[in-house]
């Protein structure tokens, strides 16, 4: 145990996520023995965050203002939605600048077992914001894992009926890989979605 | 296929320990609780990433070591495979196939292929379902690694449901609660369950007739083995050839909108291939509660040697036939059954065997012997 206010530090930094104890104590000696003007930018840093970022009313995303960059941008496409988990999974979706539509963020997946619903999802927003009728196809992008998948199948089937056109994207052998490098479940995933080569 | 050559670090009660094996025979011979499982316990760890005794790591590891290793040089159809596994108990196992590392520990799955017989193996017959049910999905995995991801996949919506049916049963119930979330889970395991199912139910009718044959070596008796499979679908989907995946898919999605309002009491799934049987019986009488000590000894033992018959009978397929382990077997059996279980194994590519004297190896087992006392491992022939 260390004095005071230098134990105090590494508690709160052990409580972020991936920082275990050692880490915490590294960071910490890190911070006493850097430049004070450095420390000082990331105390500035973090305030502002805490006080400045807000997530967009309308998407879920992190935002500086009430409503995101995307949703306010009006060259993205209002009739395609892509459901997500995190607000991560938004900028790995913008970095292939493939999709035009807009978005729309869960804050996570249905698991029971950490006991999260629907109910504690953005769910109820997703279907307030499908009402207008302006959107025509939701894409279900959340993680291709056993929760996600259970999330999917749920909003596949609350959406459904409601008229939209749902997808949900491929799994399958990742680009430029080897295919003896996959592993089976992957490989037969592939199989399943295999699709007909039109030449 | 064959171990060649088995080396361990902080494993078990070894700092270390350089055991070189042949094909054929090898006896390990020593007096109790000087390490002789240990050796076989390590060589079942190499193919099932499990031990035959505990369910957990920690126990594999060393008393004050963090971490301990096993190696395996594994001789298949001519080529030589290295295969090294780092057990970090409470951390995720690191493995490596012939010096380079590979992503999961489950890719070794395959490489070594054993069966093992062991006395704790006489629950097979005598103790709860569970132990049968496991059985089956070992036997499973070892014929198709694939199956150790649907079963790990089924156990996890399993948990899910289970969480889900506990937490939300009471508000469900009360008439306030969302449903849909429950008929979401009810498919997930559907659709998991009918896998597992079917390939169980296959399995089950291609073990069979191996069982039947084997109990009838091992035991020199007339009485006549059954295998059933016992699902909550009702007692058809044992008996006669098995239903496809689809048609199991939609029994187990009724089954579950039959017994939800119980599920929702009870807070835990009813339905699924976690709560079947395989039924074991001898003539007219289940072998469970009926069977002498005897036939339950050679019930087990021709499950187990079903087991290697099927894998043997697979290996066609270019894997290898299967290393057969006998943990501490022959002192169990009288004269007759020793000599049979002898003559059976006799031709197996690889035997290993342990014994606490060297006069319960059958002299038709005559082979190579490795003295196991102290810690020490000493090749004496």
């Amino acid at each position: 145990m260390y004095e005071g206010v230098v134990q105090d530090l590494i508690d709160e930094l052990g409580r972020l996520p991936g920082v275990g104890p050692k880490s915490a104590q590294r960071i910490a000696f890190h911070l006493l023995q850097s430049d004070p003007v450095d420390v000082r930018r990331l105390v500035a840093a973090l305030v502002e965050v805490t006080e400045k970022v807000r997530f967009c009313e309308l998407c879920g995303n992190v935002s500086a203002e009430d409503q995101c960059r995307i949703c306010r941008d009006p060259r993205r496409d209002a009739a395609v939605l892509c459901v997500v988990e995190e607000p991560k999974d938004v900028v790995a979706i913008e970095k292939t600048r493939e999709f035009r539509g807009r978005y729309h963020v869960l804050g996570g997946a249905i698991s029971p077992i950490e006991g999260i619903g629907p109910d504690d999802l953005r769910v109820k927003e997703l279907v307030t914001r499908l009402a207008s009728g302006e959107v025509t196809e939701i894409i279900l992008a959340t993680d291709p894992n056993l929760e996600g998948e259970a999330t999917a199948t749920y909003l596949a089937r609350l959406l459904k009926p409601m008229g939209l056109k749902v997808t949900r994207l491929a799994s399958g052998l990742p680009v430029g890989g080897d295919l003896e490098y996959a592993d089976e479940l992957t490989l037969g995933r592939a199989f399943e979605g295999r699709r007909l080569l039109d030449v | 296929m064959h171990v060649t050559h088995l080396s361990l670090t902080d494993f078990r009660s070894y700092p270390t320990a350089e055991v070189p094996l042949d094909p054929g025979v090898t006896a390990l011979v020593g007096p109790n609780g000087q390490g002789k499982t240990n050796l076989v316990e390590a060589v079942g760890y190499v193919a099932t990433l499990g031990s035959h005794r505990v369910s957990t790591d920690a126990p594999l590891v060393r008393l004050g070591a963090q971490r301990a290793v096993v190696r395996a040089a594994i001789a298949r159809a001519g080529r030589s495979t290295l295969v090294e596994l780092e057990l970090v108990p409470g951390g995720a196992n690191r493995a490596r196939v012939n010096r380079a590392p590979v992503p999961r520990a489950r890719e070794v799955l395959g490489v070594l292929r054993t069966v093992l017989f062991a006395p704790e193996d006489l629950a097979l017959v005598k103790g709860d379902p569970v132990g049968r049910r496991r059985f089956l999905d070992e036997l499973l995995v070892a014929l198709a690694p694939r199956f150790a991801g649907v079963r790990s996949d089924y156990d996890r919506v399993l948990r899910q449901r289970n969480a889900l049916l506990k937490s939300a049963g009471a508000t469900i119930r009360a008439g306030r609660g969302d449903v849909r979330t429950l008929d979401v889970w009810d498919s997930h395991l559907a659709e998991a369950g009918a896998e597992l199912l079917a390939a169980r139910l296959h399995l089950v009718d291609d073990l069979t007739p191996y069982v039947r044959n084997a109990y009838a070596a091992v035991s020199r008796a007339g009485t006549d083995v059954d295998l059933r499979y016992r699902s909550g679908l009702g007692d058809d989907v044992g008996d006669g050839p098995p239903p496809g995946r689809d048609e199991l898919r939609d029994r187990l999605l009724e089954a579950m909108a039959r017994s939800r309002a119980t599920e929702l009491d009870r807070g835990v799934s009813l339905v699924g291939p976690h709560r079947d049987e395989l039924v074991l019986s001898l003539g007219p009488f289940p072998a469970r509660g009926y069977a002498s000590h005897g036939e339950c000894w050679s019930l087990a033992l021709a499950l187990r040697l079903a087991g290697y018959e099927l894998l043997r009978a697979d290996a066609a397929a270019g894997d290898g036939e299967p290393v057969l382990v006998l943990d501490d077997v022959f002192a169990e059996l009288d004269a007759g059954r020793r000599r049979r279980l002898a003559e059976l194994v006799s031709g197996a590519e690889q035997v290993l065997v342990t014994a606490a004297v060297p006069e319960d190896v059958p002299d038709s087992l005559a082979g190579a012997r490795i003295d196991v006392a102290d810690g020490e491992v000493r090749r004496v022939r």
